[in-house]
């Protein structure tokens, strides 16, 4: 079978980031600057990303504007007819720079906030300041005539204030809030305890989105993601295995998923040493499970196969730790109850306490 | 965002949105902000005249000229709405 060609690249030039929010989808062996790719090898692989059909680039990191040749390579891949899009803590990005930016042919920003107040984002996002510097940033964005979504990444330390988030959200001038719940991997994994919701506040959440969503009707779009612990059936993962997406990492590692190199039993080929086409059409990590072929039972019968596609390979082997098996985010999956019992546990018990993502704690955290 | 088109209207698509031809699949396309619409050939010829200068009922006029089997009526009702849909979804600006 040849796969269709990818719809978008995620281009993570970094791993450095001014913040540490425990949830980050880094992997937790995070990159150093010195094993990152540089400015010329990033415009190669953002024209081969172009060739191969890719229609849209999001920049993200860690944090991508620590990284001086942004304006370059968002100008490259401006020039290779690809949509830009930069994904920021928003924490390290002045007015000038900003300006630079749309000028080299950025289209949109994502801005993330870790709460709706100093005191909740600036202790969740561990940068004390950070807060006020987003909200500066995103001014920056709108007075450059830039399109900008607003996404919050919520979970038990920051769901009280969700009405102020959106809120906040339509005061800043976003034309979409993203309320995103985390997903449990590498470091999400690590504070799950301290981060689960309750069944209960996951119902409250979803109250309060669909009042939002129409109240703002015209004003704002809200787009939500749920726990997916919580689920009947899984999310359609990136739309499927090597089927839409694909995403580089600092060092040019060319991952189906962001999350993809918590499977420790895959390897994955880097730009630097195979070309990006030949990755996406045959590495064995891509094929490992584009399609239906590699379903287990009860997914290989399952008439929801082409529209999930088995959900989620990283927490099937998150939990499991068998990535082919059925995503337990299904209730199907002979995994789901035990995985209900520990978003139940964790969500009565847990404590608030994180391991905060950096450098050093990426040494000492243990490999799950 | 938009609210309800006019006739007098001029539709547009709206900053930052795109109509791009996909090469590869064979589309023609908006690209917007993390989002991707694919046009059909409808959509198409009716995107393609948003330029910015006419107006909705120019824009009708254009395409039952374009299209003269088609009956006028159903034409002006299918154009406004496309455009109004894509108007409440913050593609087209008027």
């Amino acid at each position: 079978m040849i796969p269709d060609p990818p719809l978008a690249v995620l281009a993570e030039l970094t791993h450095r980031c001014p913040l540490q929010c425990p949830y980050c989808s880094n992997p937790l062996d995070l990159e150093r600057a010195a094993g990152e790719m540089t400015t010329d090898e990033w415009r190669d692989a953002i024209r081969q990303a172009s060739e191969l059909g890719c229609m849209q680039i999001h920049f993200s990191g860690g944090e991508p504007t620590v990284r001086p040749d942004l304006e370059m390579l968002v100008a490259e891949a401006a020039a290779a007819g690809l949509y830009t899009n930069l994904i920021t803590s928003g924490v390290l990005c002045d007015r000038a720079r900003l300006e630079r930016l749309a000028s080299a042919g950025l289209e949109h920003v994502q801005l993330s906030f870790q709460g709706a107040t100093s005191d909740v984002g600036d202790r969740i996002g561990g940068h004390t300041g950070g807060h006020e510097k987003k909200r500066l940033f995103a001014r920056h964005v709108r007075g450059a005539g830039l399109p900008l979504t607003a996404n919050f990444v919520v979970h038990r330390q920051n769901l009280h204030q969700l009405d102020a988030m959106i809120e906040m959200a339509v005061g800043i001038g976003a034309e979409r809030a993203e309320i995103a719940n985390v997903q449990y991997y590498g470091w999400a994994l690590q504070n799950r305890a301290a981060l689960m919701p309750s069944r209960a506040q996951l119902d409250a959440m979803i109250e309060k989105v669909s009042a939002a969503r129409e109240r703002l009707k015209g004003v704002m779009a809200i787009d939500f993601v749920t726990p997916d612990y919580y689920a009947k059936r899984p999310k359609a993962c990136m739309g499927g295995w090597g089927r839409r997406f694909l995403n580089i990492s600092p060092s040019g590692k060319v991952l189906p998923c962001h999350a993809a190199e918590s499977i420790t039993t895959l390897t994955f080929d880097t730009v630097r040493e195979r070309p990006l086409a030949d990755i996406w059409l045959h590495s064995p990590a891509f094929q490992a499970f584009r399609g239906t072929d590699w379903m287990p039972q009860p997914c290989r019968s399952c008439d929801r196969k082409d529209i999930d596609w088995g959900g989620c390979r990283c927490q099937a082997f998150a939990i499991t730790g068998d990535a082919a098996q059925t995503d337990p985010a299904c209730a199907l999956s002979n995994d789901h109850d035990r995985l209900v019992s520990i978003a139940s546990e964790e969500a009565q018990s847990g404590g608030d306490g994180f391991i905060t993502r950096n450098f050093r704690s990426a040494k000492l955290a243990p490999t799950l | 965002m938009t609210g309800h088109l006019l006739l007098t209207s001029v539709p547009r698509l709206a900053q930052h949105r795109h109509l791009k031809r996909d090469e590869q699949r064979g589309l023609w396309t908006v690209q917007a902000p993390e989002r991707y619409f694919v046009l059909d050939d409808t959509a198409h010829a009716i995107l393609s005249r948003c330029d910015g200068q006419a107006s909705l009922a120019v824009i009708i006029e254009s395409l039952c000229a374009s299209f003269p089997d088609a009956p006028r009526d159903t034409i002006a009702a299918d154009v406004t709405h496309l455009l109004q849909g894509l108007a409440d979804k913050g593609v087209i600006a008027a």
